[in-house]
């Protein structure tokens, strides 16, 4: 006997040695169950990350926009009768947020938000020689700009920090112009406005849409062109917690009376497929807790019945009732944390060995598994819990156990 | 030793009723007074359905009187909560069962060292030791480290007694300590209750069907029906 473990202790660890197949059979479940969790949830976090990195790469989790200019139909004075019965809603033009200083600076203080932006957004033709090509051009600062978007990272030749006269392309309108760092491009707008601008980055997207469609500029500059000296089109944030957003822009939108967009809600789709997956992973993760605390349940149930003679001798040899509640809350605990361990160490290897084997021709995987190591932590505290909570029925019965009627048997 | 009176047990009107409220209520004790004093050697005999292990759980705590007062070592009982009566079992009551004495989980030195576990809640050097006095007390030094389950049926009630006795209690039950074994390993452990009873102070009260094992006890109490059919005192003849 180890001098240095409770009672308790040595009267579980001994039961259970005693009931051996008993013993690893249920951990063996329980193993099973913690490793279907941890395979699952690492597979399902790695997707989401994966698509919600692909998502907010591109997009601030929080766009502030002017509010949309509504036609108002004509009223007769005094009375309440509509002269037109046509309305047209009317054609948006390109205009400034309002006090947007004001609106950047009151967004900057907000609890949650990380960095905010203004940008000035527009559409452009880019002309070299005889080519010309339709641009959405965007008007950006450098400085706040490339920590909202994961533009700097998209870069792959020169650089993102853009000033003046500098502009950034994507890769697919290079290669289509025949141009790379350093070569001038002429930029034209619908307004009038018309810049010489010098490449100084190319990014790639990774999508062929943007790469061929997508221009940076300097905020200033973006400006003059678009004939909104001092405006911008819109304000756009980042917070510490994206899916706070939903709840941040409406109060945003509240406070200023603009038209505030979240990432949530202008991604609708992939919201409700990322909530779908985490609610299956959820009740994945429910039923095989249940299970697992079924089978726990019902093992120490039998046990506290084969046992019933020896609790009787142990409450007759002055083991308290406490003691005994205890004896077996321990075993549940004990049981759910070693399986759950084994589990962990199963479903670990079963993630390498899916990394290993689940590969797209060119060997990248297929899936990536975002794993993270507090996920054990969780698993073996979970089960440790589903344990304990397994064990309480059996545990109660074992300690109301009449030590009189046990022995008797 | 023991802190105890010179009393070590005292039955005052002792009743015990099952199912009771119903149709089916059923006294099986029937107002029993009876003093057992220290150091005193006592054989419970009666049939089968007289109620002796009904008295025992009652005399060992684990079972309540429907009415009357027992006292152990001059505490009164009745009153007392589980918490209590299990400190004050542990104490003052050692049992030696007739079967499944020992938990075959543990060795016999260990089975010896679980009621101080239970009281002390961690294992030490001076339980070890105690346990290990008395095993070789009850003569079996060299199976100690045994698994209990190797032992033979004889070994077992040895080891049985050695854990009843761990604690120095005031009184010892025995439910047909020897109901199990042959004639020789019956004798032995009966010698060897005798044995620890002249050597201590503690008093030691037997069920046994077995008529000529009651008569090596200093006082046979018959049990009839529920009620005392006769008490009368005992002389052994010692060798």
């Amino acid at each position: 006997m180890n001098s240095a473990m409770p009672f308790e202790w040595i009267l579980a660890i001994r039961f259970m040695r005693q009931a051996r197949m008993q013993t690893l059979l249920i951990m063996a479940g329980v193993a099973l169950g913690v490793s279907v969790i941890v395979f699952i949830s690492a597979l399902i976090s790695g997707l989401q990350s994966n698509l919600f990195r692909r998502t907010l790469d591109f997009q601030a989790q929080i766009i502030i926009l002017p509010p949309k200019e509504v036609s108002r139909p004509l009223h007769q004075a005094g009375g309440g009768v509509m002269l037109a019965t046509l309305v047209q809603p009317r054609a948006q033009r390109l205009q400034s947020v309002d006090q947007w200083q004001t609106v950047l600076a009151q967004v900057a203080k907000m609890d949650g938000v990380s960095v905010v932006a203004p940008v000035v957004s527009g559409a452009g033709f880019i002309v070299r020689g005889e080519a010309n090509k339709a641009v959405g051009l965007t008007g950006i600062e450098p400085e706040t700009y490339l920590q909202l978007i994961a533009l700097n990272s998209k870069i792959i030749a020169g650089t993102a920090n853009i000033t003046g006269t500098d502009i950034l392309v994507g890769m697919d309108l290079a290669k289509d112009l025949g141009v790379w760092t350093g070569d001038k491009l002429n930029l034209q707008t619908a307004s009038g406005g018309t810049a010489t601008l010098s490449i100084r980055g190319i990014f790639d997207f990774g999508n062929s849409g943007l790469n061929s469609r997508s221009v940076y500029i300097a905020l200033r500059t973006a400006q003059s062109l678009l004939d909104l000296s001092g405006g911008v089109t819109s304000v756009e944030a980042n917070l510490d917690a994206p899916f706070t957003a939903e709840t941040v822009a409406q109060t945003i939108q509240a406070q200023t009376g603009l038209k505030v967009d979240s990432w949530i809600a202008t991604n609708a789709q992939f919201f409700s497929a990322l909530e779908a997956q985490s609610m299956s992973n959820t009740v994945i993760r429910f039923f095989v807790g249940l299970t697992a605390a079924l089978g726990i349940a019902s093992v120490l149930v039998v046990s506290v019945v084969q046992k019933s003679k020896a609790i009787g001798i142990l409450r007759a040899t002055g083991t308290s009732r406490q003691q005994i509640l205890r004896l077996f809350l321990l075993q549940g605990a004990l049981t759910g944390l070693m399986g759950s361990l084994l589990g962990a160490l199963v479903g670990w290897l079963f993630l390498n060995a899916w990394r290993n084997i689940a590969v797209n021709a060119d060997g990248t995987p297929i899936f990536v598994i975002d794993f993270d190591p507090m996920l054990f932590v969780y698993a073996a505290v979970g089960a440790t819990l589903v344990g304990i909570l397994a064990a309480l029925f059996p545990a109660l019965q074992a300690a109301r156990l009449d030590p009189a009627v046990a022995i008797r048997g | 030793m023991a802190d105890f009176n010179a009393i070590t047990l005292q039955l005052k009107g002792i009743r015990k009723a099952y199912n009771i409220g119903l149709p089916a209520e059923t006294e099986v004790l029937h107002g029993l007074d009876l003093t057992i004093a220290r150091g005193e050697f006592v054989a419970l005999i009666g049939p089968s359905g007289s109620g002796k292990s009904t008295l025992l759980n009652l005399i060992g705590l684990l079972d309540k009187p429907t009415a009357g007062e027992l006292l152990i070592t001059g505490q009164p009982t009745t009153q007392l909560q589980d918490r209590e009566l299990t400190l004050l079992r542990a104490k003052a009551i050692g049992f030696v069962f007739q079967f499944h004495n020992l938990l075959p989980e543990f060795t016999a030195l260990e089975n010896v060292m679980l009621p101080l576990l239970a009281a002390r809640g961690r294992p030490d050097e001076a339980m070890r030791l105690r346990a290990a006095e008395l095993i070789e007390q009850v003569g079996l030094t060299n199976v100690g480290k045994h698994m209990s389950n190797d032992l033979s049926g004889g070994q077992q009630q040895r080891v049985a007694i050695a854990r009843a006795l761990v604690m120095q209690p005031a009184l010892v039950l025995a439910d047909e300590p020897t109901g199990n074994l042959d004639t020789k390993a019956a004798d032995n452990v009966f010698d060897l209750l005798r044995r620890v009873n002249e050597a201590s102070d503690t008093s030691f009260l037997i069920v046994t069907h077995d008529p000529r094992l009651a008569q090596r006890c200093d006082r046979i109490i018959e049990l009839v029906d529920g009620r005392i059919d006769s008490d009368k005192a005992n002389r052994v003849s010692r060798p």
